[in-house]
């Protein structure tokens, strides 16, 4: 398949894996973040961590929007799926998601109105074809999503559509790194910066990191070779001693952004001035909502939301997974009471996840037969 | 059913259950088994060998629900027969009989009826087997979705083959009968629900012909076979991994996956271990026959794609290992939850 085989190369990637472990300073060890969710997925999926040097530790960052919903915010917006004039719509990562009295999938199977789309304009044109319902569109995700969520709300004003509206949970990355910064408990030497939120927002608002914080952070692309060849980017600024934001997934993302996507963003979300994150807990200025010009179609306003605060279950750590202190096998519910079948947090549903990654693909590489029950 | 220790505890069936993957087998091994199968220790296979007065003979059933009901390359008659077809010749037998029932909801056309019967008079004849008895039930308006088609056969033992999982022994040979994926992402394209088009079709057939020219090439070295429908070829080897305690190991390079599937599968994000096939099996062949069978495969119309995917290793017990392109390797589980329902 053309564009995606030749960064799976296997020679080239012999290569660029031979390069990595002459670059590494065997007498040091390295923690690099990968940011991004689907970075986590691609790095189990193509079993990267088989040809890293041992002393090369890649930590999963927070960068999973289904993840680092708080519970309280997926019981919110089925609450609104019991009303029984409302479609939910959301994408088919939330539908296994637990809230406090089930997952999506589970309303869905008690009769509540759930459908999966595959975009917000899909949920738009499920409003026009159901002018006597509601369609409420669960819209998660970081700036990746958040301009067709925007477009999606402009083209329901314009077409002075009433029966549809957003339950905003968009989140933005910046905030969420600096967390991860201030933490004391992470100790991160480098960054491998999210791909596809940047081909958004740019490669600048990551300057801070690089001039104010001293770790190096080089924005990557999804293949195999995207991520060796941006480690071994990032291994040449720590052994230079260098500290600056590099792009090697230039053949999509723009230094500048996209400024048309940004510029929908800024017509119709405005920032939050604090947002709950699991794990993370309040970050301020982390989240968006909906402009006040698009109140109408703001679903907080339209149906009564309770607002729920819920604690995740005392046991799951997936907060110390999320910020990359723990690994996934080391909390203690992982893969006994926590598994993809039954998840007790998000990370062991979204395929983004890190604790669903490492399930999957990892964990009974020594032959821990696998229970049904 | 092997380990007796599955407990089904889920409150309500959900659509997961349905799915083919890790809830499936849970609410068959957990749940019915144990009602319905008291006693039964074998683990549990595409259809059931028994005896009588002396006469061996397999029997098997199955329900069709796929949405919508026609789709590039068959319907749901066509898979009715096939997959029927399919389940006895896996399990080592040839179809000598069918029985149907349809449910159908009131309001569905008669043409659409008179087309999947006669879809299925089609299939039959080319599986060459008959269909022998049959029954109606009709629903009211909205208790179900248009006609669902369940099929029952039974056949005749193939001469000289025994299938059984506990048989498999590290240094076997893995073998796929052709590209797989293509049923389940055309039901997918076919619903229309996503802004998406290829030139894709089902791969529906009968895979009768195919098995029996590898039962005639590499009869005796033929450990199991599995046609990997629901959940896909990654949860029939689970399947195997589980049932006889070994490791499956797979060569990433030599799955084979058409273009097609392999792009819907990289946009969706889906597996293509994971997709239904309707026209494909697996079988694991003992090293010293698995190059004849192969071959066999590859002269036989419709199998000139067949492959050796991979071999069984004593390691890691239980699980199934896809060894990458460069020297990585990755888990891969039995399908959980259901991203593709009712594709069959």
């Amino acid at each position: 398949m053309r564009f995606v085989d030749e960064f799976r190369d296997p020679e080239v990637i012999g290569r660029t894996a031979e390069e990595i472990r002459r670059l590494a300073d065997p007498g040091r060890h390295y923690r690099i973040m990968e940011v991004c969710g689907g970075h986590t997925h691609a790095i189990y999926r193509f079993g990267l961590k088989d040809v890293l040097p041992p002393n090369l530790e890649l930590v999963h960052g927070p960068g999973c929007p289904v993840c680092v919903l708080p519970m309280g915010r997926i019981d919110d917006g089925l609450s609104m799926a019991e009303n029984p004039e409302v479609i939910f719509a959301a994408f088919g990562d939330m539908m296994r998601v637990p809230g406090t009295k089930g997952s999506p999938l589970e309303y869905k199977a008690r009769g509540m109105d759930v459908r999966i789309v595959y975009s917000p304009a899909d949920a738009l044109k499920l409003a026009e074809n159901n002018p006597d319902r509601q369609v409420m569109f669960f819209a998660i995700g970081f700036e990746t999503t958040a301009p067709s969520t925007a477009l999606t709300l402009m083209r329901a004003k314009a077409l002075g559509l009433r029966n549809f509206s957003v339950f905003c949970n968009h989140v933005t990355i910046i905030p969420a790194i600096r967390a991860i910064l201030d933490s004391p408990d992470t100790r991160i030497d480098a960054f491998i910066g999210p791909g596809h939120v940047s081909t958004i927002i740019g490669c600048r608002p990551y300057e801070w990191i690089a001039k104010d914080e001293g770790k190096p952070i080089v924005i990557s692309g999804f293949e195999p070779l995207d991520l060796l060849q941006s480690i071994v980017m990032l291994l040449h600024q720590l052994k230079q001693g260098e500290a600056k934001v590099e792009n090697q997934y230039k053949r999509v993302v723009p230094w500048e952004g996209n400024r048309s996507a940004l510029g929908a963003m800024a017509e119709v979300f405005a920032l939050r001035p604090y947002f709950e994150w699991r794990g993370l807990g309040f970050i301020s200025q982390s989240a968006l909502r909906l402009r006040e010009t698009f109140a109408q179609w703001d679903a907080e306003q339209r149906f009564s939301v309770p607002g729920v605060r819920v604690t995740d279950p005392k046991a799951a750590q997936c907060g110390e997974v999320l910020k990359g202190v723990l690994k996934p096998a080391q909390c203690k519910l992982f893969g006994g009471e926590c598994t993809p079948e039954h998840p007790v947090g998000a990370l062991m549903v979204s395929s983004e996840g890190s604790c669903a990654a490492h399930y999957n693909y990892e964990h009974r590489k020594n032959g821990v037969a696998s229970g049904l029950g | 059913m092997g380990s007796g220790k599955v407990r089904f505890n889920d409150p309500q069936i959900e659509m997961a259950h349905g799915a083919g993957g890790k809830a499936s087998r849970r609410l068959i091994e957990g749940l019915l088994v144990p009602i319905l199968f008291d006693g039964c220790s074998e683990p549990l296979g595409d259809a059931a060998h028994l005896q009588l007065d002396g006469i061996q003979l397999a029997i098997t059933t199955d329900s069709f629900v796929v949405k919508p009901l026609s789709f590039p390359g068959g319907s749901i008659g066509e898979l009715a027969v096939n997959g029927t077809v399919n389940d006895l010749a896996v399990s080592g037998a040839r179809a000598e009989a069918l029985a149907v029932t349809y449910v159908l909801e009131a309001g569905l056309p008669t043409a659409v009826l008179e087309a999947e019967a006669q879809a299925m008079a089609r299939a039959a004849k080319r599986a060459g087997v008959g269909i022998v008895a049959g029954d109606t039930k009709v629903v009211e308006h909205g208790k179900a979705d248009q006609m669902y088609v369940t099929t029952c056969g039974i056949g005749r033992l193939i001469a000289g083959v025994a299938v059984a999982p506990r048989s498999v022994r590290p240094g076997d040979k893995i073998i796929l009968s052709g590209p797989i994926g293509e049923h389940g992402i055309t039901i997918l394209l076919a619903r229309g629900e996503l802004d998406l088009e290829a030139e894709l079709w089902s791969d529906t057939r009968s895979v009768l012909p195919l098995v029996e020219a590898l039962a005639q090439a590499a009869g005796p070295g033929i450990r199991w076979m599995r046609d990997p429908t629901r959940g896909g070829v990654a949860t029939s080897l689970n399947e195997l991994a589980r049932d006889c305690g070994l490791g499956v190991h797979l060569d990433e390079e030599s799955i084979p996956v058409r273009d097609t599937v392999r792009g819907a599968c990289e946009l969706l994000g889906l597996d293509p271990l994971h997709i239904a096939n309707e026209g494909q099996f697996l079988a694991v062949v003992a090293p010293e026959f698995a190059e004849a069978g192969l071959e066999a495969l590859r002269r036989t119309p419709g199998g000139h794609e067949a492959r050796t995917l991979g071999e069984m290793r004593e390691q890691p017990a239980a699980t199934v290992i896809v060894n990458t392109r460069y020297g990585g390797s990755r888990v891969v589980d039995m399908l959980v939850g259901d991203p593709l329902p009712r594709i069959c």
